[in-house]
């Protein structure tokens, strides 16, 4: 089966290991992503806080994009919290609120484009859990993580306020994905906080500190590797460590990977495939995806 | 900063503007903003609320009773990063994060933003490679981000970048979509007939840099 396939911007540059092993999820388990067309930057956050209006229509256009290419009702896979957010939001606006979807309408109109509403966005986290099945996935498991502790991360947008694929403050979808691929799963509550967004390259203090809150408490609860569904949120929380270890005074050192990495490692991949070297820090206890073993814990 | 801020924290009702509400209520759900109970379950969950001079609650009774000047000049509507917490917990479901957007735009349009501060910078240099390229890069984002507002930290960013350039997940190039062409017509099709944004956002950034 084939999904329609919107990357965003940050799976191009900073994301690119989710990107990679996205497709290597897929791929095991007999799924593919078509890539929609001349795809155009979602708006994030910043672009509503400027003009709601464009904001929808530059979804929308990739609604439309998808929904022509699609032949029929599609489902546009979005990796990147914020695009899936930000497409869900437009889908939802242009539907409920008679001048949006009006005014949108006759936007798109203008440019020779329309949109009926038959895009269903999904994130892979609700492909993988609804449409694959944990049991598939645990069929399909190759190299069992081993009791890899895993802390499961979603962030904000993937869970708040659209999705209807997992509960939005005690979503369990990763757990059960990583947990079928053989994972110790850490009790780790925070996984629905914020780690601050975009504020790292605005309000720095502000931004470090949520981060900071977020690896103490991993960390503390013994996690090897704290997974992300976000490529902000991965940015966030692997990149500015030291900085944060130096604004707290308090090591918090841990390797944060997409939550896409350590499954598709588990279900065959190799290292180099799913972009483990891509990290800045990869050093779990039992190197996941090591060739050719299990990660039995000694 | 108003002359108001610094001694009478009190304001009369005359000085107050009734018809700000209007800015919040516009967007789809904002008319539930003049069902808030005052609760502070926003404000409560809120991970940023300690970062901001006004929690979410009062930014919500500041709206309703008309205190524009210093809702707009708050920079908690800048703080919030877009988690959508409250409203989600909002118990009369107002869609808080939309409203502190909201009120982010009427920020802008009025070009009323706490001076140097990165959030709106970054919003406008976000929006600019859009319409331009149809297409973000982070790199450029991050660089102009700075440039326009604190150059001394590119410093500290000049450890991580070149590692992440390493890693093949930053580079200097541009993204482009291919039809900008279409792109741009659509977002002119859609254009308010509002006092042009962009013009005073435009001016803004450069009084920033």
């Amino acid at each position: 089966m084939s999904y329609a396939y919107y990357p965003g911007c940050s799976l191009k540059s900073s994301g690119k290991p989710y990107e990679a092993s996205l497709f290597k999820v897929f791929e095991a388990v007999g799924l593919s992503l078509d890539e929609i067309a001349d795809w155009n930057c979602c708006g994030a956050t910043s672009y509503t806080s400027v003009d709601d209006m464009k904001a929808y229509a530059l979804a929308a256009r990739n609604l439309a994009i998808a929904e022509r290419d699609g032949d029929g009702g599609v489902d546009l896979v979005a990796p990147c919290a914020a695009c899936y957010l930000v497409l869900s939001k437009a889908q939802h606006y242009m539907k409920d609120n008679a001048a949006i979807g009006e005014g949108i309408a006759k936007g798109l109109g203008s440019v020779g484009l329309r949109y009926e509403g038959r895009v269903r966005v999904r994130h892979p986290l609700d492909v993988l859990i609804n449409d694959v099945g944990v049991e598939k996935i645990a069929q399909a498991v190759k190299k069992p993580l081993g009791g890899l502790k895993v802390a499961c991360y979603y962030g904000c947008q993937i869970v708040r306020p659209y999705s209807t694929f997992d509960d939005q403050h005690q979503p369990t979808s990763m757990e059960r994905l990583l947990g079928a691929a053989g994972a110790e799963i850490v009790d780790w509550p925070l996984k629905t906080r914020c780690c601050g967004g975009s504020l790292i390259g605005t309000i720095q203090e502000a931004g470090l500190r949520l981060g900071y809150i977020l690896l103490k408490e991993a960390k503390k609860r013994g996690a090897d590797v704290l997974v992300t569904a976000c490529p902000l949120c991965q940015f966030n929380l692997e990149c500015f460590q030291d900085r944060m270890s130096k604004e707290f005074d308090d090591r918090v050192d841990i390797n944060v990977a997409f939550f896409t990495q350590v499954l598709a490692s588990a279900l065959g991949a190799s290292d180099k495939e799913v972009g483990f070297d891509r990290l800045l820090k990869w050093d779990p206890p039992k190197p996941v995806g090591a060739e050719g073993g299990s990660h039995a814990r000694a | 900063m108003d002359d108001w801020q610094g001694w009478r924290r009190i304001k009369y009702e005359s000085q107050l503007d009734p018809g700000f509400a209007g800015v919040v209520t516009a967007i789809p759900g904002g008319e539930k903003l003049l069902e808030c109970i005052q609760c502070g379950t926003c404000s409560g969950t809120c991970p940023l609320s300690s970062y901001m001079d006004h929690t979410p609650r009062k930014i919500i009774a500041m709206t309703r009773a008309g205190f524009k000047d210093e809702v707009l000049h708050s920079r908690t509507i800048w703080v919030c990063a877009s988690c959508y917490s409250c409203t989600v917990e909002c118990p009369k479901q107002i869609p808080i994060t939309d409203v502190m957007y909201a009120l982010k735009r009427e920020a802008l349009r009025k070009g009323v933003h706490p001076k140097r501060f990165a959030a709106p910078v970054m919003a406008g240099e976000f929006v600019r490679a859009v319409e331009k390229y149809g297409r973000n890069s982070e790199t450029w984002i991050s660089l102009w981000l700075y440039l326009k507002t604190q150059p001394w930290k590119l410093l500290k960013f000049a450890r991580l970048g070149p590692r992440l350039i390493l890693k093949g997940r930053m580079g200097l190039g541009h993204e482009s979509i291919k039809n900008k062409a279409e792109l741009r017509a659509l977002l002119r099709a859609v254009e308010r007939t509002a006092p042009d944004a962009d013009g005073v956002l435009a001016g803004r950034a450069k009084g920033a840099s």
